[in-house]
């Protein structure tokens, strides 16, 4: 179960998490969120520089049967992208939480990660759907 | 939500259980590609059980079925099925069909399990004074559809019977495993295959057979994803998407199931006028230039993005091609347009109309 759910992420009620190191936050979506699109066939990622506020989409994860916006857990510059999914989006099933991650974005407001959920509230709301 | 008599097996099989128009079926098991696949290669077995059925008989039950749909089952013999739509009399397509002729004055008719019960009053409503005795037996059956290449050879080591000489829409009534069944060479994904008409509580012992039949071939049961890549890849229209009662035959490139020779039939008046006329828009392929899906509703361009000219209606990825296909109603003077652009979440990318089907299997020599 906790790999589903590793303890050392934050999480949104969107199934975003995110990795924090330093200044920078990691972004992707969770165990949760793959498994309900099913395969993933595209994704769709904004270009490094962006600037985001948190809650802004900054792009769609796509399976056959659905199409799914990704929000911003943060505000901050986007500063490096997952070049890898864009030919290899089923990475996104198989490893969602390690090499699928999307996005990393510099910090403009660290007090933003004070409304991400921890693990354990997140497998919570998880458990609770 | 309701449930098929083959639920359990679905539960059983991994399915991966959705509300599918008030409908508990699996959209999946082993997965939406894999399931794809096994029918354009190999074959797949599907539960649609959700589909309705009716009869039609009596005397006059011939002219009844012609007055009501718009194609000619006159031209049937017995043990033939035909495909159709049925129309009111503005041309708009009340629902899709196939028509199944067991003789001049029993027929037997499977219907869109969303309009069951719509096409059933339909068909009360327009009896007039044909001697015809009507009965919704849906939940008589249920209906197992499988298909692919080794459909046919699948299907002959479960009955230890050669349907090589059962020509396509051509139907047979038999016993299956015990139980009298309607078997047709029919079906929704553009491959070879039968749809398996079956007592409601036979279709857990048929399927199981298949699938021990069929596994050590490859055979895999399949969902509701898989149905929805098949059939768009073959340009078969869904009703609901591509074809709705504010939608006419003409337009939507059914004018093949168009007999408008019949003397008379529901929508005959209007049809003719929108023929003369000329359609305003066409149910057109498109194949996106980009790895992105237009989904129904998503508004198509001009390739500037300037004018908007359709609107899409279904659209997926295609398993068989790796890209995005999607049928559209395209205003008529821009159907030759060479590069269109749809709008997808507030963004144009870049396609082209193509002919379709998008995908045809290869016929045997």
């Amino acid at each position: 179960m906790d790999a589903k759910f590793p303890a050392d992420l934050l999480y949104t009620k969107d199934h975003e998490w995110a990795k924090v190191q330093g200044t920078t936050a990691t972004i992707g979506i969770t165990h949760h969120a793959q498994d309900a699109l099913g395969e993933i066939v595209f994704v769709d990622l904004p270009e490094v520089g962006r600037q985001l506020k948190k809650g802004d989409t900054f792009g769609a994860v796509e399976s056959i049967k659905a199409v799914s916006d990704l929000y911003s857990p943060v505000s901050g510059k986007v500063v490096q992208v997952n070049k890898d999914l864009s030919s290899e989006p089923g990475r996104i099933n198989s490893d969602p939480y390690d090499s699928a991650w999307m996005v990393k974005v510099e910090l403009a407001n660290p007090s933003d990660l004070k409304d991400l959920l921890d693990a354990k509230a997140y497998k919570g709301l998880v458990d609770s759907l | 939500m309701k449930k098929t008599p083959l639920y359990q097996v679905h539960v059983d099989a991994g399915g991966k259980l959705v509300d599918f128009g008030g409908w508990n079926l699996p959209v999946q098991y082993s997965g939406i590609q894999a399931e794809h696949q096994a029918v354009r290669t190999r074959a797949g077995i599907f539960d649609v059980s959700h589909m309705g059925e009716v009869t039609v008989e009596g005397p006059d039950a011939e002219a009844y079925i012609n007055q009501v749909i718009t194609n000619d089952v006159t031209r049937l013999v017995d043990g033939q099925a035909l495909y159709t739509v049925m129309c009111r009399e503005d041309g708009g397509i009340v629902d899709d069909l196939i028509v199944y002729k067991r003789d001049r004055e029993r027929f037997f008719i499977c219907v869109n399990a969303a309009n069951t019960a719509k096409d059933f009053a339909w068909f009360q409503e327009n009896r007039g004074q044909f001697r015809v005795e009507l009965k919704n037996l849906s939940d008589q059956y249920c209906q197992i559809a499988l298909q692919g290449p080794l459909a046919s050879e699948i299907l002959a080591k479960l009955c230890q019977q050669d349907f090589s000489k059962l020509g396509y829409f051509h139907f047979l009534e038999m016993p299956v495993l015990g139980k009298p069944a309607l078997v047709a060479r029919t079906g929704y994904t553009g491959e070879d295959g039968f749809e398996l008409y079956l007592p409601a509580d036979h279709g857990t012992r048929v399927w199981n057979a298949l699938m021990e039949v069929g596994k050590p071939l490859g055979l895999l049961p399949c969902g509701l994803g898989a149905r929805d890549t098949l059939r768009l890849e073959a340009s078969l229209a869904l009703y609901g998407n591509d074809i709705t009662d504010e939608t006419n035959p003409l337009e939507a490139g059914l004018g093949w199931v168009v007999k408008l020779q019949k003397p008379a039939f529901n929508g005959k008046a209007k049809l003719e006028s929108v023929k003369a006329a000329g359609v305003k828009r066409k149910l057109s392929g498109i194949r996106m230039l980009e790895r992105v899906i237009p989904r129904h509703d998503y508004e198509v361009f001009t390739a500037d993005g300037t004018k908007r000219i359709g609107k899409v209606t279904s659209g997926t990825l295609s398993p068989t091609l790796d890209f995005p296909i999607a049928m559209a109603y395209i205003d008529s003077q821009h159907t030759s347009d060479a590069r269109i652009s749809v709008k997808i979440r507030d963004k144009f990318y870049p396609g082209e109309i193509t002919k379709m089907p998008f995908y045809r299997r290869k016929k045997e020599v």
